[in-house]
């Protein structure tokens, strides 16, 4: 299926805008959370190889922090929030004013803190995207993982190996200070979901 | 390890084969397996980063034959046969295939590690590729490297540290 061929700049744009409009909700949370204002870098559109998108994150082998939610509804794919391990060490101490002990593994409590500020932070980012596009989306109960990016993140590619080499990412970066909080929302909405997403929108797909 | 090796990098959904001096290395396998076979006596290697079970599943036009355990293992053996390898001595070893996400309920998507080893299994027994060893399972990711001087497989995780098998 040659889904990709029928991308032209201005449907990458319709895609960007998603993007930009949940991160932008997503943000005004974490702002809220963090009482401090918090930067956004504008989203990126990227048709990528399974090991470009990987690259994203530093390498396959990069340890990272992920919090994973299954969008369901009517525009179905995988939402991933993904932090380095220092973000995470960051994010907690700052919103749950949690010390961390130090030591390499944060404890229970700590996981599930940061489990649950991904959940807000999603949430927040998927019902703007379903006001947006007046479609369906609501999120599984999350999850979180720490491992390395590349066992992390192909989990999320799988629909896409179904057709292709390549998969359509939505990536936002968001900036704290002096990037000491950094966290990338990766949206990889399904195949299927393309077609959903740009009627809903008034885009014609198929056309050429 | 004090002579020069050098090192084949595998990426995800693809394949690749190498000789006595070289290491064959996927990194961040998750769900994916990692299956390798080894010709002892030729020293000769090969790895596939297989991603999804079957092809029957598969609907791109040109089909990545690395990425589906069904038409990865053959390919691997012949690759490995074309290099030199002695069919009657290949055996085989595998990692990976966890399963990252534990959810409650969750669809078929949520099992592909468990089903990308089952699905490499029934494809060695179809060629009659003995499996000497694996570390398939848990939910954690796996960095694998074969050395083609030994047939040993190292095997690294963030979660449960290093091993050999």
């Amino acid at each position: 299926m040659e889904l990709f061929k029928h991308f032209k700049d201005f449907k990458m744009d319709v895609l960007k805008e998603i993007g930009n409009i949940g991160a932008g909700n997503a943000a005004t949370a974490l702002s809220q959370l963090l009482n401090k204002p918090i930067d956004m870098a504008v989203p990126k559109v990227q048709l990528l190889s399974f090991e470009e998108i990987t690259e994203k994150v530093g390498g396959a082998e990069k340890l990272v922090y992920a919090i994973f939610l299954r969008v369901e509804g009517e525009a179905p794919g995988n939402l991933f929030f993904i932090l380095s391990p220092e973000a995470a060490t960051s994010l907690l101490s700052r919103i749950a004013g949690i010390e961390i002990s130090g030591g390499d593994e944060l404890s229970e409590m700590e996981l599930s803190a940061l489990n649950e500020i991904g959940n807000i932070l999603a949430g927040s980012y998927l019902s703007s995207l379903a006001d947006f596009t007046s479609l369906s989306m609501y999120p599984t109960v999350p999850a979180l993982a720490m491992d390395m990016a590349g066992a992390i993140l192909g989990y999320g590619l799988l629909q896409f190996g179904q057709m292709g080499d390549n998969a359509l990412l939505i990536d936002t970066t968001f900036l704290e200070g002096n990037n000491e909080i950094e966290g990338q929302f990766f949206l990889i909405p399904d195949p299927e979901s393309f077609p959903k997403i740009f009627k809903s929108l008034g885009v014609p797909f198929e056309d050429d | 390890m004090i002579e020069e090796q050098s090192i084949i990098k595998v990426a995800m959904a693809d394949l690749n084969v190498g000789s006595q001096d070289s290491l064959i290395r996927t990194t961040g396998l998750g769900s994916c397996v990692g299956l390798t076979l080894y010709d002892p006596g030729k020293k000769l290697g090969g790895m596939a980063h297989v991603m999804l079970p079957s092809s029957d599943i598969a609907r791109e036009g040109q089909l990545n034959i690395a990425k589906f355990a069904d038409t990865a293992v053959p390919e691997l053996l012949s690759r490995l046969i074309e290099l030199g390898a002695v069919r009657s001595r290949i055996v085989a070893k595998m990692a990976g295939g966890s399963q990252m996400f534990a959810f409650a309920g969750g669809n078929d998507t949520m099992r592909i590690g468990p089903r990308n080893v089952e699905s490499c299994k029934l494809a060695l027994e179809a060629l009659k590729i003995p499996l000497i060893a694996e570390d398939t399972g848990g939910s954690y990711g796996r960095t694998i490297e074969i050395a083609c001087n030994t047939g040993v497989l190292f095997i690294r995780s963030v979660q449960k540290g290093s091993k050999e098998i």
